[in-house]
C-alpha cells in the first residue's frame, strides 16, 4: 500500500529503456520515501521480464498477461491500471512519457482525479506549504520545462493520489541493481477487470520498424556534421566516440549527404538527446539542430568558423579544424587515461 | 453515409511560444508574454482539416469549434468559421481560471456533452504546455473510446471509423465504433487556408462579450459554467489536483563559452579537465 508503482513498457519481448530508467528513479525516491518499488506488466508472454525488474528493484511485480493483450489499446491497459490504483493506492505513479505513455496516462488520471505532469526533467520529493498555510511533506515534485522550453516549473500535487508523472527516454539514467531484489509477482486476474466493450477498438495493421540505432540514451554523444566532408571521414568521428564509450549523432545535413544513417539525425525532425558531453563536430549549429542538443549537460563545439552560432551554445568552443583536433583528442584521451 | 455527422473540434488558442524571438525576451531574460502573438494551437489545426475533409466528403456535416479561454479567444473560432467551420462555441467563465488539465477537459467534456456530437476531433497537444493530456481526458469523461496521434481518417461511415495513427516507429492503423475522440497529429495534412467567402460571411461574427449588439447567425455562442451544467468544484483551480509550487524563468544568454584553439596545449588541457569533473572517463 502507498507503494511507487511503475507502468512498464515492452517492445518486441524487452523491456523499454525508459521503464527500467523510471524504475532507476523510483527506486531512489521510494528509499527516501521508505517505502517499496512496485512494477505494473501488462501484455502477453511478458511474465519471463520479471526477473529484471527484480534486478532493478521492483519488489513486487503486478501482471497482467493475456493474449488480448499483446499490444497496447487504450482501454483494457486503461482498465487494469485504474482497478490496480484503485486497489493498491500508490503514492506516486510513473509513465514513460512514450506515445503508449501519454496516450495511457492521462485517461488513468483522468478515472482517478489525480493530478498528472507530461515530461518530467526532474523528480524530487519536499515538503509544501499553500497560501493557506496548509502543509505537506514528503510530496513528488514534478519538475518540467514549459512554456516551450522558456520557464522550468514544479508542480505538487499535494491531495489527490497517486502523484502521477511522465517522463521522456534518455532523461534519468538506468542503472540495475548488483544484487537483485526478492520479488513477486501479482497475478491480475484480466477475466475480472475486462470487459467486452475494452475491445471495441482494433488494430488493423501495424508496421513498426526495428529500432537499430538508439542515440537518446547514451551519457556522451558525438556528432557530426556536413562538415566533416564525407563518408569516409565520419570514421574520426566514429574513432572519437569508441574510446569515449560515445554514440554518434549527426547534422540533417550530413545525414541528407548519405554519411550516416536517418536514426543518428539530431534536431527537431530527428531525436531529442540531453547526454553528459555533446560534443559537437562540423556542425555550424542552426536552430533545428540545436533544439535537440541544447540541453545537454556540457556542450564541446568544434569548429574552423568563429562565428558558427554552434559555438555560442557551447561550454566549450574549439575554433579548429576537425582533422586535426580529434586526433589530438583521442591521443590527449589515451594519455590522461591509463 | 446516411447520418448527417456533427463534429466538434477542440482548439485552443496559445501563445506562439515556438518564435520567441529576442523582441519577446525582457532585459532580464524572461518571457513577455504580452510580445508572444496568440495562435490557433498548431495541431488543432490539423484536427479541423480532417473535420473539414469528412464535411468535403459528405456534406451536410457539422464541424463546430469548441474553445475554452478568456473573450479573447473568439478569435479562433473566426479563424475556424473563415476556413469552413459551421458555427463554434466559446467557454469563458472566471470560474474557469486556474484550470489545470483535468479541470480543462471536464468543462471541455460538460460542453461536448450538450452538443452531443457523433466525433470529436482535438490536436495532439498544445505548445504552450505540450501535455497532450486533455484530449484522453476528455474521452475518458465522456467514457468514450479514444485514438491518439491520427495522422489521417481513411473512412468513415454511419458508425464506424478507419484511423492511420503516427507512432515513434511506425503506423497504426484502427477502427473504432462512433462516438469517438480522435487526436491529430502534426504529420496530419495542413490546413486549408482562410477561403474568400467565408471571410465576407464571417468577419463581423462575434461574441456577445465581444459586441452586444450582434444578434442572430452573426453570434458566436458563448457560454459560462452555469450553461454546461456540472459541478463548481470541479471547475477552475478548486478542480485542479496539480498546483503550481514554483516556477522559474530560463534565463537567455549566450553561454560564455571557453574559447580554445587545436594546439596541443589547449586540447590536452580541455580533456584533463573533463577526467578531473568526471565527465569521461
Ligand atoms: C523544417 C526543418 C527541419 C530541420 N530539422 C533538422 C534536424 O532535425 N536536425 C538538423 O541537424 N538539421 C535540421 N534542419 C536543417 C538545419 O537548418 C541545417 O541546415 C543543418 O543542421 C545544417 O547541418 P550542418 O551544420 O551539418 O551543415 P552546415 O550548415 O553546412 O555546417 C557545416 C559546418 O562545418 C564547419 N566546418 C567545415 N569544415 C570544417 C572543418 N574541417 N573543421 C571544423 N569545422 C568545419 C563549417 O564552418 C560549418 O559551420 C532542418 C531544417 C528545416 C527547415
Ligand atoms: N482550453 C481549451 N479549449 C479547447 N480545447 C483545448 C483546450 N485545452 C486543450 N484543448 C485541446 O486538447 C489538446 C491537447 O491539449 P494539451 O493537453 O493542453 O496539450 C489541444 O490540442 C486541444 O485540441
Amino acid at each position: 500500500m502507498n507503494n511507487i508503482i511503475v507502468f512498464c513498457e515492452t517492445d518486441n519481448g524487452k523491456l523499454c529503456d525508459v521503464s527500467l530508467e523510471l524504475l532507476t528513479k523510483g527506486r531512489a525516491l521510494a528509499q527516501t520515501l521508505k517505502c517499496d518499488l512496485e512494477a505494473l506488466l501488462i501484455g502477453f508472454n511478458v511474465e519471463n521480464l520479471a526477473k529484471e525488474l527484480y534486478s532493478y528493484g521492483a519488489k513486487k511485480v503486478h501482471l497482467a498477461d493475456n493474449p488480448k493483450l499483446e499490444f497496447f489499446r487504450t482501454l483494457p491497459y486503461a482498465a487494469i491500471t485504474i482497478a490496480l490504483f484503485k486497489e493498491e493506492k500508490p503514492q506516486i505513479a510513473l509513465f514513460g512519457a512514450t506515445s503508449i505513455g501519454r496516450d495511457l496516462a492521462p485517461r488513468v488520471s483522468s478515472a482517478l482525479h489525480s493530478g498528472l505532469t507530461a515530461d518530467c526533467t526532474s523528480l524530487e520529493i519536499g515538503d509544501h506549504q499553500d497560501a493557506k498555510g496548509n502543509k505537506w511533506e514528503n510530496l513528488l515534485y514534478q519538475i518540467r520545462p514549459a512554456f516551450g522550453g522558456n520557464i522550468i516549473a514544479t508542480i505538487v500535487n499535494p491531495e489527490h493520489r497517486p502523484q502521477m508523472a511522465t517522463v521522456r527516454e534518455g532523461v534519468m539514467k538506468k542503472e540495475p541493481l548488483a544484487q537483485p531484489v526478492e520479488g513477486c509477482i501479482n497475478r491480475i486476474d484480466t477475466s475480472k477487470v475486462l470487459m467486452d466493450t475494452d475491445f471495441v477498438v482494433s488494430i488493423i495493421e501495424r508496421q513498426i520498424e526495428e529500432k537499430k540505432i538508439d542515440i537518446k540514451s547514451s551519457q556522451i554523444i558525438v556528432a557530426g556534421g556536413y562538415g566533416v566532408g564525407s563518408k569516409e571521414n565520419f570514421k574520426l568521428i566514429f574513432d572519437l566516440a569508441k574510446v569515449l564509450g560515445a554514440e554518434v549523432g549527426a547534422s540533417r545535413a550530413a545525414v541528407d549527404a548519405g554519411f550516416v544513417e536517418h536514426e543518428r539525425q539530431v534536431g527537431q525532425t530527428g531525436v531529442t538527446v540531453r547526454p553528459k558531453l555533446f560534443i559537437s563536430v562540423g556542425i555550424s549549429g542552426q536552430i533545428q539542430h540545436t533544439a535537440g542538443m541544447d540541453q545537454s549537460s556540457m556542450i564541446i563545439s568544434i569548429n574552423s568558423d568563429p562565428d558558427a552560432p554552434i559555438h555560442q551554445i557551447a561550454d566549450y568552443a574549439i575554433i579548429g579544424d576537425l582533422n586535426e583536433v580529434i586526433p589530438k583528442m583521442i591521443a590527449s584521451y589515451k594519455k590522461h587515461s591509463k | 453515409m446516411t447520418k448527417k455527422l456533427k463534429i466538434v473540434v477542440l482548439a485552443k488558442q496559445v501563445p506562439d511560444t515556438r518564435n520567441v524571438g529576442k523582441n519577446a525576451m525582457t532585459p532580464e531574460g524572461t518571457v513577455n508574454r504580452a510580445a508572444l502573438p496568440a495562435i490557433f494551437n498548431p495541431e488543432d489545426m490539423n484536427a479541423l482539416e480532417q473535420a473539414l475533409r469528412i464535411k468535403d466528403k459528405n456534406p451536410g456535416t457539422e464541424v463546430i469549434l469548441l474553445t475554452m479561454g478568456p473573450a479573447r479567444a473568439a478569435e479562433i473560432i473566426r479563424e475556424g468559421l473563415f476556413r469552413g467551420a459551421d458555427g463554434g462555441v466559446l467557454l469563458s467563465d472566471r470560474k474557469f481560471a486556474g484550470s489545470d488539465t483535468l479541470a480543462t477537459s471536464y468543462a471541455l467534456s460538460q460542453a461536448v456533452k450538450k452538443l452531443n456530437p457523433d466525433l470529436i476531433l482535438a490536436g495532439r497537444q498544445a505548445i504552450d504546455g505540450d501535455t497532450a493530456q486533455v484530449g484522453p481526458q476528455v474521452a475518458e469523461k465522456l467514457n468514450m473510446p479514444q485514438v491518439t496521434y491520427a495522422e489521417q481518417i481513411l473512412e468513415i461511415n454511419d458508425n464506424n471509423i478507419v484511423i492511420r495513427r503516427r507512432l515513434e516507429r511506425g503506423i497504426e492503423v484502427v477502427t473504432s465504433p462512433l462516438p469517438l475522440l480522435v487526436t491529430v497529429h502534426a504529420t496530419a495534412a495542413p490546413c486549408r487556408p482562410r477561403n474568400a467567402k467565408f471571410l465576407m460571411k464571417y468577419k463581423s461574427a462575434r461574441t456577445v462579450t465581444e459586441d452586444s449588439t450582434v444578434s442572430g447567425p452573426m453570434q458566436i455562442t458563448e457560454w459560462g459554467a452555469a450553461n454546461i451544467g456540472g459541478d463548481d468544484q470541479s471547475f477552475g483551480l478548486s478542480g485542479s489536483p496539480t498546483k503550481v509550487k514554483k516556477v522559474e524563468n530560463i534565463v537567455f544568454q549566450a553561454k560564455e563559452a571557453k574559447r580554445l584553439t587545436s594546439s596541443d596545449a589547449d586540447i590536452d588541457s580541455l580533456i584533463s579537465e573533463l577526467f578531473t569533473n568526471h565527465t569521461i572517463g
